[in-house]
């Protein structure tokens, strides 16, 4: 793809070099010797400068290298060449052994070619090349002063800079170390802390001191970004027990029916992402498959929950026991059936390309995508459900039911019928939250027992029959859990939040917000 | 098409072979023996120990195939523990008792191997364990097929500290939070103090079974390794892996900054995971699928045949092998030739059988039942993550080496026994 471009690029920037064929004794070593001779001869690739350098770079790093005897091919899918003369070979011998490249080794090719990208006329390509650069050995300090020369873009420059002086601060004279050591003050890579300690613990003192403040100046930024961190984290989990807890405040919060078997309309919602995913599977559609999904767990978790209601729960009106042991018995049929269906294994649901990896916002803080879409989709769920609960007539009527049952029936409101919509929308949501779960957890049977535990406590912690309760409690509970997490451990922050749960609970039993005035209970 | 109707062929020739087998042989004896199968098929294990089940099918096909052992045909009985603890000690009483199996073939936790013991212990039976684990066991009704701390655990992190692994210094040890990765992380610890790393070097963190938020502790590991070159070394066992190395990938933490080596993650677990971020972290074995061998790419092409004769969810259409199958497989074997040698399925005279027994093991390599400890002799291979979900080995041990299932590293070990109690006891 780039490689046109980065031919160009290599052209201009070893002009100065004369062009010649790769050594053979370099591309000797890099297949045949051991770690150190490939390092070596890696070097010795790069200080040649011809583009065939970089390609047989790029081969060996990405394992297409191979050789067949003595000689030495880039083997593409079916196509070899032969590395030193660069012909073609056919046919392909059938004694060829890979040339294993490892992290040691990818890490230097890749610093390798970075080095040769310094060169590019892209801007972004530069960009790319500096911070690949970042953690490269010393070798490479040449081609990084040179790169200076040229070099006419300010961030570019700050990057290469740094770079430099992470280089000049190992070795060097003594003032161009503390020099090195000053600038790195303003670096925001985390590798520059290791440079630093190392520093620190230096035989001069004046090295030490200076380095020590310039430690403190980078802490400080990179404190900022472990914050930042630590709250997206919060966040995140947050929206993901908001999702799990929506359903429930309905269900449980609004009309009142203690359902167990509410994790097991989660999994459904899971499993039908799946079977939609599917559906879609080597179609060229396939990244958009959640926008099919999305409304298929809706209404496939709605109508399972429209006929429990219809079948099993609304004869227990009133009775919250019995509810209570029909849902569970609900539950374990639910996962039993799926079982039955998909297996006892956890199915594979896989992100869509546009939901893997992550947007760089500071060096140290990676921001990943599926929990960014995770949070807005938590976030679009609830303005839907807010809208539906207090625009519409459906919401009217639900609200009115349950507040005043007998007196929405002499209105004129089919109450049994709410019932039915109610129970319905409560379990779409749930539906939509085994949708998102799917993009960060597991899909087993048992996904929706992990979370019923969660959901009651969000709700009751917030407050049953408050909408805007079960929003805070989710991000409460969402930031104590990843807090305690950092400072205890996973296992000791999931017993420390159940343990303050109890508490508060004990304390006010209403939990967050207690709706005031004419109670429903009546 | 046509190879599914070739399949179908060779299926049916087969059974009607072996109908015209047992229907000949059945005049002569009508013997069977039954063996245990006792792999959780269901909740947070399922996505490592099913398919050892499918392998334990597969070498019973085979041998009964070839005429069984001694004569009697194997009769596989398959029992469902469903990663609940408890459940696994009293299925094996079940097995022991009821069905009164000649062996079982079962456990990857240590926590549930932990909970059967007693019993088969009690009833004299005979368990096969085919997972690496953290020793500081032997029992005289156990052979464990898996690695020891010193087959896996510690070859791993000296290949971390080489100048080829990384050269790390600082150490982040991760794990579920249950007896197999505590006692190997102390097991390491004191390793790793005996190479002169520093405590402040080393930081343990546990996460409960089936934990799926890996935010923080990602985001710890990336604070942890600004203190210098970092290494994982990851004990997480079962499903969790999969939100683990999707939270690594998505927030962009590169092998080559800081490698991650995992003991309980192999092909199986990595599928479906999305490898392109993962590649060049580690994982340590004694076997890898892309290990070149003929052992080995009959041992493949038997599994991917089976797989999709018997339907098998995603091995049918992408069979993977992994270690504890190979184990799995070993050990099934080794059984067999223990009774052959000894003539008989007594639990004791199997035992004795089995000391010095030797298999060709797929790893290419001759696995050796040692004589005494109950544990393989191995070798150890680390592989680096490939963007297509296998691993490229890239440092192996010359030979096998023997198990040392009490630990060096741990006090007081020096003083135990390199073989089961009760036999040591017999010759004092």
């Amino acid at each position: 793809m780039g490689s046109g471009r980065l031919k160009a690029a290599l052209a201009a920037f070893f002009l100065s070099f004369q062009a010649h064929a790769l050594d053979p004794a370099a591309v000797e070593k890099l297949a045949f010797g051991d770690g150190d001779d490939k390092i070596e001869a890696i070097g010795a690739l790069v200080a040649e400068g011809d583009p065939k350098a970089a390609e047989l770079l790029k081969a060996f790093a990405e394992g297409e290298l191979q050789t067949s005897g003595k000689r030495v091919l880039i083997v593409k899918g079916k196509d070899a060449l032969d590395a030193l003369t660069g012909a073609k070979v056919a046919p392909l011998p059938s004694d060829r052994e890979d040339v294993v490249a490892n992290n040691r080794l990818r890490g230097a090719v890749a610093s390798a070619l970075g080095a040769f990208k310094l060169a590019s006329e892209d801007r972004n390509e530069r960009l790319a090349a500096v911070r690949a650069l970042a953690d490269a050995n010393a070798a490479m300090l040449p081609l990084i002063r040179k790169a200076l020369e040229t070099e006419a873009d300010a961030e570019i420059r700050g990057l290469l800079e740094l770079t430099a002086a992470g280089m000049e601060l190992k070795d060097g004279p003594k003032e161009a170390r503390l020099a090195a050591i000053r600038k790195l003050a303003a670096s925001e890579n985390p590798s520059t802390k290791t440079l630093l300690l190392e520093a620190a613990s230096d035989q001069d003192e004046d090295i030490r001191r200076e380095a020590q403040q310039s430690l403190r100046a980078v802490e400080g930024r990179l404190e900022l970004g472990e914050w930042l961190g630590l709250a997206f984290a919060g966040v995140s989990l947050g929206s993901i027990l908001l999702l799990a807890a929506l359903g429930l405040a309905i269900t449980y919060g609004l009309m009142g029916v203690i359902n167990m078997a509410h994790g097991e309309l989660i999994m459904i919602g899971a499993y039908t992402t799946y079977v939609v995913q599917g559906f879609f599977r080597g179609s060229a559609f396939f990244d958009w498959y959640l926008v099919a999904a999305v409304p298929a767990a809706f209404m496939i978790s709605a109508l399972v929950g429209m006929a429990l209601e219809r079948s099993v729960i609304r004869w227990l009106y009133g009775r919250p026991l019995e509810t209570l042991l029909a849902t569970w018995g609900i539950s374990l049929v639910l996962i039993q059936a799926v079982r039955t269906i998909f297996g006892a294994q956890n199915v594979q649901v896989e992100n869509p390309a546009f939901m893997s990896g992550g947007i760089q916002v500071l060096s140290n803080l990676v921001l990943p995508w599926n929990r960014i879409v995770i949070i807005a989709f938590a976030l679009s769920v609830l303005i839907g459900m807010w809208a539906l609960l207090a625009k519409t007539r459906l919401g009217l009527y639900i609200r009115g039911v349950t507040q005043n049952r007998a007196m929405a029936d002499c209105v004129g409101v089919p109450t049994a019928r709410v019932d039915t919509w109610a129970f319905g929308l409560g379990s779409g949501i749930a539906g939509l939250a085994g949708c998102a779960l799917s993009q960060v957890g597991n899909v087993g049977p048992d996904l929706g027992q992990g979370y019923i535990v969660d959901s009651f406590l969000v709700v009751v912690f917030g407050g049953v029959g408050q909408l805007a309760g079960t929003v805070y409690a989710a991000l409460v509970l969402g930031f104590a859990n990843k807090l305690l997490e950092s400072w205890s451990g996973a296992v000791l922050a999931k017993i420390a939040v159940l343990v303050f749960i109890i508490f508060f609970i004990q304390r006010r039993p209403q939990g967050l917000f207690a709706l005031k005035g004419r109670a429903v209970e009546a | 098409m046509k190879r599914r109707a070739v399949v179908k062929m060779l299926a049916i020739a087969a059974s009607v072979a072996a109908i015209g087998g047992t229907s000949f042989s059945a005049l002569a004896q009508q013997k069977t023996v039954k063996v245990g199968i006792l792999h959780s098929l269901s909740g947070t294990m399922a996505i490592s120990e099913t398919v050892l089940k499918d392998t334990v099918l597969m070498a019973i096909d085979e041998i009964n195939a070839k005429g069984g052992v001694m004569g009697a045909k194997i009769e596989p009985v398959v029992v469902d523990p469903a990663s609940n603890w408890p459940l696994f000690a009293e299925k094996a009483r079940q097995l022991i008792t009821q069905d009164k199996v000649a062996v079982v073939f079962g456990c990857w936790t240590s926590v549930s191997r932990k909970s059967v013991l007693p019993v088969f212990e009690e009833l004299n039976g005979l368990l096969f364990y085919p997972v690496q684990y953290e020793g500081e066991e032997i029992s005289k009704n156990v052979f464990y097929t898996g690695a020891a701390p010193n087959q896996q655990a510690i070859p791993a992190v000296e290949y971390l500290m080489s100048k080829d692994g990384g050269g790390a210094k600082r150490w982040f040890l991760l794990g579920t939070d249950y007896v197999y990765p505590r006692t190997t992380n102390k097991i390491l610890r004191a390793f790793l103090k005996s190479k002169g790393v520093a405590e402040k070097d080393i930081e343990e963190v546990y996460t409960p079974f089936g934990h799926s938020d890996y935010q923080t502790i990602v985001a710890n590991i990336k604070k942890f390794s600004a203190g210098g070159k970092t290494a994982v070394v990851s004990t997480i066992n079962g499903d969790s892996n999969v939100p683990f190395y999707k939270e690594l990938g998505n927030q962009g933490l590169k092998a080559t900054d800081v490698p991650v080596v995992a003991f309980s993650v192999g092909e199986e677990e990595l599928r479906g995971v999305d490898t392109k971020p993962l590649v060049g972290h580690l994982a340590a074995w004694n076997y890898f699928m892309s290990i070149k061998a003929p052992a080995n790419d009959e041992f493949t092409k038997k599994w991917g045949a089976y797989a999709k004769a018997k339907n098998i969810p995603g091995h049918k259409d992408k069979p993977l092998t992994n270690d504890p199958m190979e184990a799995t497989y070993i050990g099934i074997y080794m059984w067999k030739q223990a009774v052959e040698k000894a003539k008989s399925f007594d639990v004791d005279k199997v035992s004795v059988a089995m000391g010095g027994q030797t298999f060709t093991a797929p790893s290419g390599i001759t696995s050796t039942m040692d004589a005494k400890n109950h544990h393989l002799h191995k070798a150890v291979f680390i592989g680096e993550v490939k963007a297509d979900g296998q691993f490229n080995v890239v440092w192996k041990t010359k030979g096998p080496i023997k198990a040392q299932p009490w630990s060096p590293f741990i006090p007081g070990n020096d003083k135990k026994k390199d073989e089961p109690a009760l036999m040591a006891d017999k010759k004092a």
